[in-house]
């Protein structure tokens, strides 16, 4: 689960990190008070959204006072970043700016350890100085049973060449970043720009904060957090019936059970020239309920003009996915096509009931290749 | 041979008496496993299955032996149920629980007991040594005895894959479903190495999907260290950026971590990739140099 940057902030103060003053603004109106609480001098106006690159798409703007914060809003309100509609900005006071740095806590995979990343090259995409300059990143792996521990603070500070106030202030950061990151459950913590200021302070300009879903039972306080307007409706309904879901721009609808084999499905109709409208994992039951709502879920996207079930049956046999499968389209009204493909246990089984009872939109494929060409196909016959 | 789990395999199913765990455990004895205990804290003197039910590892291990453990218990305790299996000298322990928080499992994952054991998972489908043991909750029935070994992120995946190597009749030594979480106890590159060695398997099938590196690395381990043939299969070329596809580490977040870059490597190593499920078993075949 993503933070906004105010969250994301919010959480950092809890641990000791500073920040700059800020306000959220859902309105012009409310930028311009904001604006106005933080002295009327200079303020950000900055986009509250959960991708990167706002930067670049104007979703930023420094103005010199409230009138100014009223029309920034304005123009940022309602743009549409990669995709994420602007809601809220986070109105901010200025500050004099020093110097910028990078300093981030992520999981490593590979070596299945948190590992710190600091740069003097602050600001900027850290892909790209990774790219450009490798040798101004320093890393620092962490064992998470034993924790930080000061030497390695000391390391990143002189292996950096921090010297004075900085040093310590970022010593002092880092710390403060590494209680945040294994407190919170967080699979990220990343502050670019983070800044020293002319008067000796270190504080987090920005806050990118990702944490970690499967933790979310032990901190309800970020779960409430979660911004349900924010998500698809689709893709939120899926999720509160328990559903894996992703939404695509495609017209093929795609249900399966199991996250590699629907993902398999995926790349198969690419292949046979479609393109996919979802990923919908519906797990390893039979259960007419849980199959009725996924079909409900993955056709209430009107770009849906077929749609590809393609279940192999394990320990739940083909022939019970079969009856599931039936008593689900019995009670929904889909008229779409439907191209169902059934294999493993019992599947010959689960093919004859399909065909014995099947209504008339309703195909079966014996294999994968062949189930994905005739949703294509008929998809690309226009569906309904 | 086989890897991981044989006929020596004395197994403690840990999270017995939950609903999962008792399902399963039925379909393991069924398969013919040597299921010795089961662990449930509060449920020690029962008995499921024919199976004794303990308190702790500890009592479990003195009173059967047991040398392998599968991990039932719910996301919130699974990383302890890890850690108790190994400080009682479980060699394989495999988790099959889905949500296990990523900090638990950091913990777990440099805790320095699991040097001396194989952790398989978390969010895996288990083990399977077909006609010697079943620590899984794969469906036994579709596999069948034979000499590729078969390693994967994924569950449904492999079942599709080995269904369709058994139709060809096409055994398996081993099929390992190592998980689909971001942290995870054991990557490809340790099962490669077990299936290098084991004797019994003559060709390997490695199953990989967006998210992390591991298949790359699995890559170059292959063509540096491996003299059997492996053949691939990726999945998640049409996943969107940023996005999680069903399983926790599926999720493609910047350039390795794309389909297309771990298909490059696995190219860049020689390695015979398949496009889809179903060339997974022709190329095997051509491989074993049983295709007709």
């Amino acid at each position: 689960m993503d933070l906004y940057e105010y969250q994301g902030k919010e959480l950092l103060r809890q641990f000791g990190i500073e920040t700059l003053e800020g306000v959220v603004a859902a309105s012009p109106e409310e930028a311009k008070k904001a604006a106005e609480q933080l002295g009327g001098g200079t303020v950000a106006v900055k986009a509250q959204v959960l991708t990167g690159g706002r930067g670049k798409a104007g979703g930023i703007k420094v103005v010199k006072e409230p009138a100014e914060a009223e029309e920034a809003a304005r123009e940022i309100l309602g743009m549409d970043i990669r995709g994420h509609e602007v809601r809220q900005v986070l109105i901010e006071a200025g500050a004099e700016i020093a110097s910028e740095m990078y300093l981030s806590i992520l999981v490593d995979r590979t070596e299945k350890k948190p590992l710190i990343l600091f740069s003097t090259e602050g600001g900027v995409d850290i892909e790209e100085v990774s790219e450009r300059n490798p040798e101004a990143i320093v890393r620092i792996y962490i064992d998470p049973l034993v924790g930080l521990l000061p030497y390695q603070v000391r390391e990143l500070t002189f292996d950096a060449g921090l010297e004075g106030d900085v040093a310590k202030g970022v010593g002092k950061v880092l710390g403060n970043l590494y209680k945040a990151f294994t407190e919170s459950d967080a699979s990220l913590v990343e502050i670019n720009p983070l800044v020293a200021t002319e008067d000796g302070r270190v504080l987090a300009l920005d806050s990118k904060v990702t944490v970690d879903n499967s933790s979310l039972f032990r901190h309800s306080d970020i779960a409430d957090l979660h911004d349900e307007e924010a998500a698809d409706p689709e893709e939120q309904r899926a999720q509160e019936a328990g559903l894996q879901y992703v939404k695509l721009d495609g017209d093929v609808g795609i249900l399966g059970n199991g996250a590699g084999l629907v993902m398999s499905t995926l790349d198969v109709v690419a292949q046979a020239g479609g393109e996919p409208a979802n990923f919908c994992d519906v797990g390893g039951g039979a259960n007419a309920d849980e199959i009725s709502e996924a079909l409900d879920i993955v056709t209430a996207n009107k770009q849906v003009k077929s749609v590809l079930f393609n279940i192999f049956g394990g320990i739940t046999r083909g022939d019970e996915v079969a009856r599931g499968l039936l008593s689900a389209l019995e009670r929904s009204e889909i008229s779409l096509p439907i191209v169902v493909r059934l294999d493993g246990t019992n599947a010959e089984e689960g093919r004859e009931i399909l065909a014995e009872n099947t209504p008339e939109n309703v195909y079966t494929e014996e294999t994968m290749l062949d189930a994905a060409k005739k949703a294509v196909e008929l998809a690309q016959d226009g569906g309904r | 041979m086989a890897i991981l789990v044989d006929n020596d395999t004395r197994l403690v199913v840990q999270g017995i008496t939950g609903r999962e765990g008792k399902f399963h455990t039925g379909r393991m004895v069924e398969s013919g496993t040597n299921v010795v205990a089961g662990v449930t804290p509060g449920k020690g003197g029962q008995e499921y299955e024919g199976v004794p039910v303990f308190n702790t590892m500890e009592e479990a291990v003195e009173e059967t032996g047991a040398n392998a453990s599968v991990v039932f218990v719910p996301a919130a305790f699974s990383a302890d149920a890890i850690f108790e299996a190994l400080d009682f000298g479980m060699s394989t322990v495999c988790c099959i629980t889905e949500g296990v928080p990523v900090h638990d499992m950091m913990r777990v994952a440099n805790y320095w007991r699991i040097r001396h054991a194989t952790l398989i998972g978390p969010n895996c489908p288990g083990v399977i040594s077909p006609g010697k043991a079943n620590v899984s909750i794969m469906p036994a029935d579709i596999f069948t005895p034979g000499n590729v070994g078969v390693v994967s992120r994924s569950g449904t995946l492999t079942y599709q894959i080995v269904n369709e190597l058994t139709q060809r009749d096409i055994g398996q030594s081993t099929a390992v479903g190592i998980g689909g979480d971001p942290i995870i106890g054991t990557d490809f590159i340790e099962i490669l190495k077990q299936f290098e060695a084991d004797p019994e398997t003559e060709c390997v099938v490695m199953i990989g999907e967006i998210g992390g590196n591991a298949e790359q690395n699995a890559a170059e381990y292959v063509q540096s260290e491996m003299t059997k043939p492996v053949v691939a299969y990726i999945a998640g070329f049409t996943a969107p950026e940023g996005k999680t596809m069903g399983h926790a580490g599926a999720i493609v977040s910047g350039g390795e971590s794309t389909a297309e870059a771990k298909s490059e490597a696995l190219q860049r190593a020689g390695i015979r990739a398949a496009t889809n499920p179903s060339e997974v078993a022709e190329l095997v075949a051509e491989a074993l140099g049983t295709s007709s």
